[in-house]
């Protein structure tokens, strides 16, 4: 049976690797998004080209991925959003960068485009536009008692810039709007025409606290395109590089949720783990963060007994400091008092969104991109995936601290196991290739899809934060809470605005 | 949580050379920037952080500064929510146009005599991001530039150098 046996009229393009890629007519997108409207499938991403569109999209219960494109001659589609509401703010931003009009979206405004470009469409037609942009219409409320609170771009604290628009009835939160864009630095087109080394680096440049994550999918994706096979060292190596990644942020993170809760001694604990963490990639890997130490074909650098000495020593000193700080937190009423029950997601907006990370799993999506569709070296490693169902703030945490521990686990594993060997495959280039990849992020999945040239250069690449798929359920889940409890929310679900802008 | 805080008081603080890589650099830099900050200032100095659409990275090495190990504040300097309370503005990013507005308003929203500090390659000159359609090239584009701290992202330490060099720097224009 055909995996996707819906598709009975699309073509499959045979250059993209691991998972197809359809071209589809538009009959078939119209399918495509009755299946998501009906949640048998999971939007993963939306994006476009200069007269096409594409969306990759999860089949059932983990059963398949694929990519679907349709051409659009005209410059027109149908809007999915028209029907599907996470895929709105794809849409708007696709018509923003690529000209690409999508008919029937309920949301027209423009999202990553603020009329300060000096051209249109710059990953389209790119056409240059002198007039001023005009004001930006936020979304009315109406009602007596109720007042508007304006927050960002720039904020209080040191974080980075969006805009929040509230409206409160009293200090009850009726709606809140969120607007992006700031940080857009055009990074997809910067990408067009760069070799692989420079493409790798503006990948680890979309989101700093992800920048392992975000070079891996990038590295796997065109390695999926040349047939590229990294050697096990490096696979091993990248594994450790990411599970480092992903404790040093949620250790950040259960004490900066904790300081906006005013629990401050939490914070200053944690972020003392936090640094340690640091401390020891940059001992063992040369780079606090690890950035541009993942490489297309393997890895950039190596791990000697020092390196792998300073990881052993935080990760035992995580294990002894860190279950008192975790006994603290859940015996603390008064902080107990303001994260339980504060900023619920329902699971059905978490299931429809495809909310990936901490989000979805404190809501009970049950999904992990390491354990699928997978990727080495996680078959050879034991690790939980915690899940829960409340969708507060309180879960949310209680996901971290469980995520904590396993890549603890992790870690151990990987530095027992470390094949010996080259950390390096050599790519051979010769035709054009596609390639596609899912990568856990501490966030959640990071979606990367690129194009290779003949001669190994970029021709187009799409990668997608998680957070594009957190950010609208944010305003969901903040919907019914006080004001002063949003700086809480906002930082429990911890979304990116870089990843997000791109 | 009562033995947490009692460890606290009894244990040495993490702000005295930690037996970490760069002990000695850090400890050379916070002595010199302590004295400096004395000297010019009163001991106290307050800083507005701009993300001019950073990746993130410089952020995190900033918030850094804040934890145990740097504890700036010891310094007499400080993070501030407002530009209207600020000394120096501590600009990250490569100035994406759609924050350049916000940029220009923080700025003069900040009393004089004030100081810019551009962090990291992206500020200094755009960066791995410079020639973007949707970039400036750096902060220097956009406002007068007093000291360039590189790095991508500057550890903490770098950016305790950096805040030296602007003491040094910082006589009142
Ligand atoms: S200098 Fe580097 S770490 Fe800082 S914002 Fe630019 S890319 Fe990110």
């Amino acid at each position: 049976m055909p995996i996707f046996p819906e598709l009975r009229t699309a073509v499959r393009v045979e250059t993209q690797n691991p998972w197809p890629r359809f071209l589809v007519d538009i009959a078939s997108w119209r399918l495509a998004g009755a299946e998501l409207a009906a949640g048998r499938w999971t939007l993963l991403g939306l994006w476009g080209e200069a007269d096409t569109v594409h969306m990759a999209v999860l089949r059932g219960q983990n059963e398949a991925i694929g990519v679907l494109s349709l051409p659009c001659a005209d410059r027109r589609f149908p809007a999915l959003g028209a029907r599907h509401t996470p895929a709105i703010r794809l849409e708007r931003a696709a018509q923003d960068l690529f000209g690409l009009v999508a008919e029937g979206l309920p949301d027209a405004r423009p999202w990553l485009d603020h009329g300060a470009w000096g051209v249109r469409a710059p990953l389209g037609r790119a056409e240059p536009v002198a007039e001023a942009a005009a004001p930006y219409p936020f979304l009315p409320a109406e009602g007596g008692a109720l007042h508007q609170v304006a927050v960002g771009p720039v904020h209080a604290g040191i974080i980075e810039p969006g805009h929040f628009r509230f409206h409160a009835d009293g200090e009850t939160v009726v709606r809140l709007e969120e607007r992006f864009g700031y940080t857009h630095k055009g990074t997809e087109a910067l990408m067009r025409g760069a070799d692989l080394a420079r493409a790798a680096r503006l990948a680890g440049r979309v989101s700093g606290d992800s920048t392992v994550a975000f070079t891996l999918a990038f590295a796997r994706a065109a390695e999926a395109a040349l047939g590229l096979a990294p050697p096990p060292r490096a696979v091993w190596l990248r594994a450790l590089m990411a599970e480092l990644e992903r404790l040093a942020n949620h250790l950040g993170d259960v004490g900066a949720i904790c300081n906006d809760a005013s629990f401050a001694i939490m914070n200053a604990h944690c972020a003392v783990l936090r640094e340690r963490v640091l401390r020891a990639a940059a001992v063992a890997f040369g780079h606090r963060l690890m950035m541009d130490r993942v490489a297309v074909g393997g890895v950039a650098t190596d791990l000697d007994a020092t390196g792998a000495a300073a990881i052993t020593a935080v990760v035992a000193a995580v294990r002894q400091r860190f279950p008192r700080l975790v006994e603290l937190y859940d015996n603390t009423a008064s902080l107990q008092d303001r994260v339980v029950g504060t900023g619920r997601l329902d699971p059905a907006l978490a299931r429809q969104f495809g909310c990936g990370g901490f989000v979805g799993r404190a809501s009970g999506r049950d999904f992990d991109a390491r354990r699928w569709p997978g990727y080495p070296p996680y078959g050879d490693l034991r690790f939980d995936v915690p899940v829960r169902a409340e969708g507060d703030v309180n879960a949310r945490v209680w996901i971290r601290i469980g995520e904590i521990e396993a890549s603890l686990g992790l870690i151990e594993q990987l530095l027992a196991g470390l094949p010996a060997g080259e950390l390096r495959a050599p790519a051979a280039f010769g035709a054009e290739a596609e390639g596609v990849a899912l990568v856990e992020g501490f966030r959640g999945d990071i979606l990367a899809w690129v194009r290779l040239n003949a001669d190994g250069t970029v021709a187009r690449c799409h990668l997608r934060d998680p957070s594009w798929f957190h950010w609208p359920v944010l305003e969901a889940a903040v919907d019914g809470n006080i004001v002063a409890d949003f700086p809480l929310c906002n930082k429990s679900f911890n979304c990116a605005y870089s990843g997000h802008d791109l | 949580m009562r033995r947490t805080l009692l460890e606290g008081l009894l244990h040495r603080p993490l702000s005295e050379p930690p037996p970490a890589l760069d002990a000695a650099e850090l400890e050379a830099v916070a002595q010199a920037v302590g004295v400096a900050a004395r000297a010019r200032l009163g001991r106290s100095l307050s800083i507005r952080e701009i993300d001019a659409g950073s990746c993130n990275g410089c952020e995190l090495e900033i918030v850094a500064l804040n934890n145990a190990f740097y504890d700036l504040e010891r310094f007499g300097l400080r993070f501030v929510a407002s530009p209207r309370h600020a000394d120096v503005l501590l600009v990250t990013g490569p100035v994406t146009h759609n924050m350049r507005a916000a940029l220009l308003r923080t700025w003069e929203a900040t009393p004089d005599p004030k100081w810019v500090v551009a962090v990291g390659a992206c500020a200094h000159d755009g960066g791995e991001f410079a020639g973007s359609y949707a970039c400036e090239r750096g902060v220097g584009a956009v406002l007068p530039v007093d000291l360039f701290i590189p790095g991508c992202p500057p550890t903490p330490v770098d950016l305790l150098k950096g805040l030296l060099g602007l003491l040094k720097l910082s006589a009142p224009r």
